[in-house]
């Protein structure tokens, strides 16, 4: 398989808070529709209009693989992405615990742990987001974009204090 | 399976629930939804039942589709006998419930019976508990929301709720969910109220299993680009439903001053492009929000730039909004058009029957049929934007003589103001039209004048009419999948054909209306969006039901039928001004005053309008009365309703 190093960059400032990411996200994983399923959730705070899809951000130094007793979870460095191996998890929920994002879920019908597997490099919450709150980009590539768009609103805000100015 | 989910038969006086599961005949015949709850209430209600009595059955449902993987399946249907009308009450609201009772493992609730005091309804993945709601009784629609989350500990719940305006009974108060998505027509909050119901809270982590999930997948993703690729749903996405508020105006479609006018002169000033610059220190930047799972994402976000109510958040306004606060009461400032919008969301009301109905008021005062002092000193002329916000609370709090009245709805109103206040009310049915100015376009005459709520625009109405497509792009759209081989023209001012436009458009919305779809998916707004040639795959996948176009043209004009059968057997008559298909008398005598030159001076021709009723009737397989004919029952199945069967 080719080497990948592509990430989910999140932008919640394009969110609309649809979650059409959980539903497509359960879909293709279980075959249901059950958001408490899904590997990416829109956390919301309705009454400031913000929503915020968390997800699993196939962190570098692992705390879920780290306190793994099971040895289970590990970094699959082709397609940049921490897997659980589900014949050693013996269920524990420590790495749920542990999760400074809340991206690993634990299943209550499967009674089974359960994270982001980026689709194997064809993540469906990207594909089914029209807005591209959610994107998959090469890992070298997050920090210029948002240099990019950081820029971009200090530009408008300094044309609008020229603006003004004038 | 989305077929497993249930329905639930709750009686809020002896606090008894029966579950039982939705047969698979009934599905066929009746899909699920708007069709299968108009099934429901025809077999649950006895003809003349009080609608704020406790036997009005409260139908509460999500559509077959719903929470599938299918597009924007996110509305929630209610349906009640209306303490507005007297007639069909029928609401349909976006937001996150229906999906969140879905997971939950129901798609109808039947509600009878009224709890001895506020009570609420919680139902967690197939549990259902009736709870005391005493503390959160007085709240408005969001607090309310907020306050039960709190007491269940649970931050994903999703609750359909009323406000105050609900609690007292105002005929056409709001049901609720989230910040302001709204079941917002025929007062189902009232039904809510009247039972000291003041909320249902859902919370589902149950599993719904995708027959085809692969393919079902695969052909969300085509139907999702067909949607978005639609220049219409792109704009509605940048700009909400205000978009059409300028071309419609400046075109002459808005009514102003309740009906004297049909265009607010000054509309520049709330488009959403304005408001979008008055909010910008309070909201930043122009940000818009979707229902589930739905890429259309129409609602934008605002909160309050000015005034009293500064700060605070909400959603829209809604095109309704700009009506309702700006055009007929010919208030033309975008910081009223938001506080009212705000109002009406928190106080749980409609907003279109709340701008309608205060409009008509104002026009009642000018002419001196109602006075200060029926007002008690308030100044209730046109364009006087205080005295607008201050009737908004008035009418949800009922205080004093003229808000009272106008809380009982219009036709009530006119019976208490008496002298010919009644000429000057702009309803069907006894339910007051959208702000939208109708004397040019018969088509739309004819929808408002037939819908089976009362006057209204999203049960028959032809919008793309006004695009002046070719006959031939009209054919190949209205003579699908029922053959058609009269006229249709492509002229917005003609009669000729509009009848079967409404016929089919009728079936379409009660179509996406089974499904549980918004009509920004359909052939509403866009001509080249999904309809029944599309639906039977989306079924399949999802459900494993297969159903042919035709089939699903056959579901959608028996549950029209059903309601029709419901409302003429609580006493609607062809011609009744109060509760017939019959436009008040201004639509026939006062030609428009402003607008495009197509406009001017256009009024309906009550003789040619007449005969598109017959039209519309005989393609409904009505007789001249308006009643079923026994070979059109025979056809559809429906020789034996009420049967009972669920």
């Amino acid at each position: 398989m080719e080497k990948k190093d592509k990430v989910l960059m999140i932008n919640p400032e394009k969110c609309t808070g649809c979650r059409l990411c959980e539903l497509v996200c359960a879909v293709k994983h279980d075959g249901v529709s059950n958001p408490s399923r899904s590997r990416i959730r829109v956390m919301k705070w309705e009454m400031d209009g913000v929503y915020i899809p968390m997800a699993c951000q196939q962190c570098q130094d692992a705390p879920c693989m780290a306190v793994c007793p099971a040895n289970a979870i590990s970094r699959n460095d082709d397609l940049n992405v921490i897997e659980v191996d589900h014949d050693k998890c013996i269920g524990c929920r420590s790495c749920v615990a542990v999760c400074p994002f809340g991206a690993m879920g634990f299943n209550s019908i499967d009674r089974k742990v359960f994270k982001c597997d980026l689709c194997d490099g064809d993540p469906q919450c990207v594909r089914f987001c029209e807005v591209e709150a959610v994107e998959y980009v090469d890992a070298d590539d997050v920090a210029i974009l948002k240099k990019q768009e950081a820029a971009a609103k200090l530009h408008a805000t300094s044309h609008k204090v020229a603006l003004k100015d004038a | 399976m989305a077929l497993d989910r249930k329905i639930a038969y709750i009686n809020l006086t002896t606090g008894e629930v029966e579950v039982k599961p939705i047969p698979l005949d009934i599905r066929r015949k009746f899909l699920g939804g708007r069709g299968l709850d108009a099934y429901l209430l025809f077999n649950h209600s006895e003809k003349g039942c009080d609608p704020l009595g406790p036997d009005n059955p409260l139908i509460v449902s999500g559509g077959i589709l719903t929470a599938t993987c299918a597009s924007a399946t996110a509305r929630t249907h209610i349906m009640a006998k209306s303490p507005l009308t007297g007639l069909l009450g029928s609401a349909n609201m976006g937001g996150f419930f229906a999906p969140e009772m879905a997971w939950a493992g129901f798609h109808h609730l039947v509600i009878k019976g009224k709890a001895k005091t506020p009570s609420y309804i919680y139902i967690h993945n197939g549990e259902i508990e009736i709870r005391d709601a005493q503390n959160v009784w007085g709240m408005t629609t969001t607090d309310t929301q907020w306050a039960i989350r709190d007491e269940l500990n649970d931050q994903e719940v999703k609750s359909l709720v009323i406000g105050p305006a609900g609690e007292n009974l105002v005929a056409y108060a709001n049901v609720m969910t989230g910040i302001k998505n709204a079941g917002g027509r025929s007062g189902m909050g009232a039904v809510l109220g009247s039972k000291n119901l003041k909320a249902i809270a859902c919370r589902g982590t149950m599993d719904i299993n995708i027959a085809h999930p692969v393919e079902a997948l695969e052909y969300n993703k085509r139907f999702i680009d067909q949607i978005t690729s639609a220049k219409v749903n792109k704009t509605q996405g940048t700009l909400g439903t205000p978009m059409i508020w300028g071309a419609t105006n400046s075109w002459g479609g808005v009514r102003t001053r309740n009906f004297q006018y049909n265009q607010c002169e000054y509309a520049d000033d709330i488009e959403p492009e304005r408001i979008d610059e008055i909010c910008e220190e309070t909201m930043g930047p122009y940000h818009m929000s979707g229902c589930f799972g739905c890429q259309v994402h129409c609602r934008a976000q605002y909160r309050i730039p000015s005034g009293p109510l500064k700060g605070k958040y909400d959603e829209g306004p809604e095109y309704t909004s700009q009506g309702a606060f700006g055009g007929e009461p010919d208030c033309t400032s975008a910081e009223t058009v938001l506080a009212g919008n705000h109002l009406v969301d928190q106080y749980g009301m409609d907003n279109l029957e709340v701008g309608s109905i205060i409009s008509w008021a104002m026009e009642l005062y000018e002419l001196g049929i109602i006075t200060s002092k029926d007002t008690d000193g308030l100044d209730l002329r046109f364009s006087n934007d205080e005295a607008l916000l201050e009737m908004v609370e008035r009418i949800c709090y009922r205080k004093g003589k003229v808000a009272d009245a106008l809380a009982q709805g219009g036709i009530q109103a006119s019976k208490i103001f008496g002298k010919n206040s009644f000429d000057y009310l702009i309803q069907v049915k006894g339910m007051s039209n959208l702000h939208s100015d109708e004397r040019a376009t018969p088509a739309l005459a004819l929808n408002i004048a037939t819908a089976s709520r009362g006057s209204d625009h999203l049960r028959s109405r032809p919008a793309i009419d006004l695009y002046h497509l070719p006959e031939k792009v009209l054919r190949k759209i209205y003579s699908s999948p029922m053959p058609y081989e009269g006229p249709l023209s492509s002229e917005h001012t003609e009669y000729v054909g509009k009848a079967w436009q409404v016929f089919w458009q009728e079936n379409c919305y009660m179509g996406v209306d089974c499904l549980g779809i918004c009509k920004y998916h359909t052939t509403f707004l866009g001509a080249t969006l999904p309809n029944f040639e599309d639906w039977p795959k989306v079924l399949y996948y999802n459900t494993g039901l297969e159903f042919t176009p035709e089939e699903l043209w056959d579901i959608s004009e028996r549950c029209n039928m059903i309601e029709r059968l419901f409302n003429l057997r609580e006493g609607l008559t062809r011609d009744d001004l109060e509760k017939g298909d019959m436009l008040n008398h201004r639509y026939f005598d006062e030609p428009c005053r402003r607008g495009a030159p197509d406009v001017v001076g256009r009024m309906i021709d009550k003789e040619k309008f007449v005969q598109m009723i017959d039209e519309f009737y005989e393609h409904k397989g009505l007789d001249k009365k308006g009643k079923p004919k026994a070979k059109t029952l025979k056809r559809l199945g429906l020789t034996n309703e009420p049967s009972h069967m669920l």
